[in-house]
């Protein structure tokens, strides 16, 4: 595809998901880029939450800011505390309108000043999916698209489609009671990539990415293999 | 050429001032007053209270017991300052050079612009006329210098124009208070017998001096001319203002947008040249056929930069109906703010919230859907969910305390809890299954129960018991019943959040 530039500088590693790193071309985690979750009911949009929570975290570090951008926001925000991220350096654009929602979410990935820009939509086609990859690839902001209706999906530009799915929770041995967030998390599309699927867990403040389950394809271990 | 002023009296100022905004006022005496000392003290007579004999430092229960139906007001500092300040401002259309002459006078500069009027007398006339018309007692004198027009306009019997080069001769007659002087020096004066200022002015100047101090000496010097006394102009802030008229009228975006650069241009190099930075502009349009349209917008911080505004207006400029054709455009700044000192990075250390580039984004953000609704949170120090955290003032606002995330918190949480059907073994347990939307869920894990009061200073009603509760799909919610375990009656369960 016109302009497309595989993977990030090869510096950046996301802790904790070296194994679903695996899976994207030249084993980085592509930053830059669109990425699109499909989130299947509210309990689908918590778990989506909880993980691109944990993403911002490694993302924003110490300083950075992010927006996220929505029409009806459920999000609590103390409770992307406890994912890493800090609440207070996260701008919600609470907006009216769908046109809106694109047009600010482009208006924000042309801005280099923002680590990564959150939209939680219905709908998008692909040439609108095509305008904001044409504005993340100028300004190297991370794109999450939420997208709320898995049932009309279609093809975008996004260079992985993830769907995070809630899992029965890790309780330490013998212990009662609810345990750590768990997620099955799959990757459905992934450009230049192997599709798979994983569990991870977050404990004690970073991710857990744990076997991969069974009939998920196979990747090759080197995670070498060049791009197109 | 010689300077001539003009000095203005107003002795009823601040009660001449309500009279006007209240006209049932103006046949009653009243006062205005304030504490002095734990005891009630006429600060200002009315006129008519003056008449009946009510004086200035005199206590309100003997104002009373003079005029026993006198309204008293309180009084409010810096009054006096604010309406001399607005009546300087109305007499700039006669001098340009205004000064306020504290506690209820000005003085005007009239030097060269009394033949404009036709002479002296007609100036004064005017100005007086148009003063009192709305309700004001003033008095008004003309002399060489602004302390012998002050005491021509305070102790002068009716010579209200005093002639070039010959204040002396003026002056004779008045009484030494007519030389602004402290009421310490006045009363000595009086002991000596010096009624007037024919009695003293030709004693040796040493003699003065040791008598009455400089002070004396340097008022006489100022009154006669001999010294010069330097006023203090007031001075109004110049509005940020363009305009700009076209003489064929604008009917095109591409018209309008070019109107606009020129306006910014010149608006931007003045905020450059002061170091002032906008905060918040209004684009008026007229049109040819009479009718105005005001286009505001807003930033997050002070800005200067002509491209950042202009994109602003951009955003606006579609909604600009130009009709039969804009023939006036203009723009004000309506609020400017100090730029702060800003320095320039050598290299990028990753981005922060306070980044200009973040606030120009909100910038444009705002002004198409709204300042209000973009958002930022910063913790509030409450225990009840909806309360714990609260809308940051601004965008650089750093939280005042810790999010708390000793306990777990939903990722999702709905604005309002919706009631479900729960089945509890026995009070105090997390329920066993909840009907949620016509689902059933069987729960396998929980915890709680997570008791969390009301605020009662806040509002009042029933406790909080929270349960962190998976089910066997493995979705974890947040339920609670509210209130105390109460067997079979009514139904108390609410699921209020999603956890991730």
């Amino acid at each position: 595809m016109q302009g497309f530039k595989p993977g990030g500088t090869g510096t950046t590693k996301m802790p904790g998901l070296e194994v679903i790193e695996q899976a994207f071309p030249n084993a980085i985690f592509p930053l830059g880029a669109v990425h699109e979750f499909i989130c299947e009911g509210q309990e689908g949009s918590a778990a989506s939450g909880g993980f691109i929570g944990g993403l911002l975290g490694l993302l924003m570090q110490e300083t950075g800011a992010c927006l996220w951008i929505s029409t009806s926001r459920k999000l609590f925000p103390p409770a992307l505390e406890s994912f890493g991220a800090a609440p207070h350096r996260v701008i919600f654009a609470d907006v009216d309108k769908e046109k809106d929602l694109l047009w600010a979410t482009e208006e924000a990935l042309k801005c280099e000043g923002l680590s990564a820009v959150i939209t939680e939509l219905r709908d998008i086609t692909f040439a609108q999916s095509r305008r904001l990859q044409l504005a993340v690839e100028k300004s190297r902001v991370t794109s999450f698209i939420m997208r709320k209706d898995p049932a009309r999906l279609s093809s975008t530009t996004s260079v992985a489609r993830w769907k995070i799915l809630p899992a029965p929770s890790v309780n330490e041995a013998g212990l009662p009671g609810v345990g750590f967030p768990h997620w099955q998390v799959e990757l459905l599309k992934v450009r230049n990539g192997y599709p798979g699927c994983w569990e991870v867990t977050w404990s004690a403040g970073k991710f857990e990415t744990q076997q991969k389950r069974s009939g998920a394809l196979t990747i090759p271990l080197d995670g070498q293999r060049k791009t197109g | 050429m010689q300077k001539r002023f003009l000095s203005l009296w107003f002795p009823f100022l601040v009660s001449d001032w309500l009279c006007i905004r209240r006209p049932e006022l103006k046949e009653s005496a009243f006062v205005f007053a304030g504490l002095v000392r734990g005891r009630k003290i006429v600060s200002m007579a009315s006129a008519l209270a003056a008449r009946k004999g009510i004086t200035a430092k005199m206590t309100v229960a003997d104002a009373r017991a003079l005029v026993p139906e006198l309204d008293v007001f309180d009084e409010e500092p810096g009054r006096e300052q604010r309406l001399l300040r607005a009546l300087a401002k109305w007499c700039v259309r006669f001098s340009p050079f205004v000064a306020v002459d504290s506690p209820e006078g000005l003085f005007i500069d009239i030097s060269g612009c009394t033949h404009l009027w036709g002479g002296e007398a007609a100036y004064l006339d005017d100005l007086l006329l148009r003063l009192s018309k709305p309700g004001y007692t003033v008095y008004g004198a003309i002399a060489d210098t602004p302390g012998a027009a002050w005491a021509m306009v305070r102790c002068g019997r009716n010579k209200m124009i005093v002639e070039s080069g010959s204040i002396t001769e003026a002056l004779l007659p008045l009484p030494p208070g007519a030389l602004r002087l402290d009421h310490i020096l006045i009363q000595r004066f009086a002991k000596l017998g010096l009624n007037r200022i024919a009695d003293f002015i030709s004693m040796p100047r040493s003699v003065l001096r040791r008598r009455f101090g400089e002070s004396l000496l340097q008022r006489l010097a100022q009154t006669l001319g001999q010294e010069d006394e330097y006023l203090e102009p007031v001075v109004f802030p110049d509005p940020f203002h363009e305009r700009l008229p076209c003489l064929e009228p604008i009917k095109t975006a591409v018209g309008i947008e070019v109107a606009v650069k020129k306006l910014l241009e010149m608006l931007c190099k003045r905020l450059k040249d002061e170091g002032v930075g906008l905060r918040k502009a209004i684009l008026t349009v007229f049109r040819i056929d009479g009718k105005k349209i005001r286009t505001l917008i807003g930033t997050n911080r002070a800005v200067q930069s002509e491209e950042h505004i202009f994109k602003l207006f951009e955003l606006k400029i579609p909604g600009i109906a130009p009709g039969m054709g804009i023939e006036l455009f203009t723009l004000d700044a309506q609020q400017t703010e100090k730029m702060p000192l800003q320095n320039e990075a050598l290299w990028k250390t990753g981005a922060t919230i306070d980044d200009g580039e973040v606030a120009s984004l909100l910038d444009r953000l705002a002004c198409r859907i709204g300042s209000d609704r973009i958002r930022r949170y910063v913790p509030a120090e409450h225990f009840w969910p909806e309360r714990s955290f609260r809308l940051a003032a601004s965008i650089i606002e750093k939280p005042a305390s810790n999010w708390a995330p000793e306990r777990p918190r939903p990722v999702q949480l709905l604005n309002q809890p919706e009631k479900i059907e729960v089945t509890a073994p026995i009070p105090d347990y997390p329920p066993m299954l909840f009907r949620y939307k016509g689902q059933t869920h069987h729960i396998s894990k929980a915890d709680g129960p997570e008791r969390i009061e009301r605020e009662w200073w806040l509002e009042s009603g029933e406790h909080r018991d929270y349960y962190h509760v998976e089910d066997k799909e493995g979705r974890r919610y947040w339920l609670f019943r509210s209130g105390h375990y109460r067997g079979d009656s009514g139904n108390q369960w609410f699921i209020h959040g999603f956890f991730a």
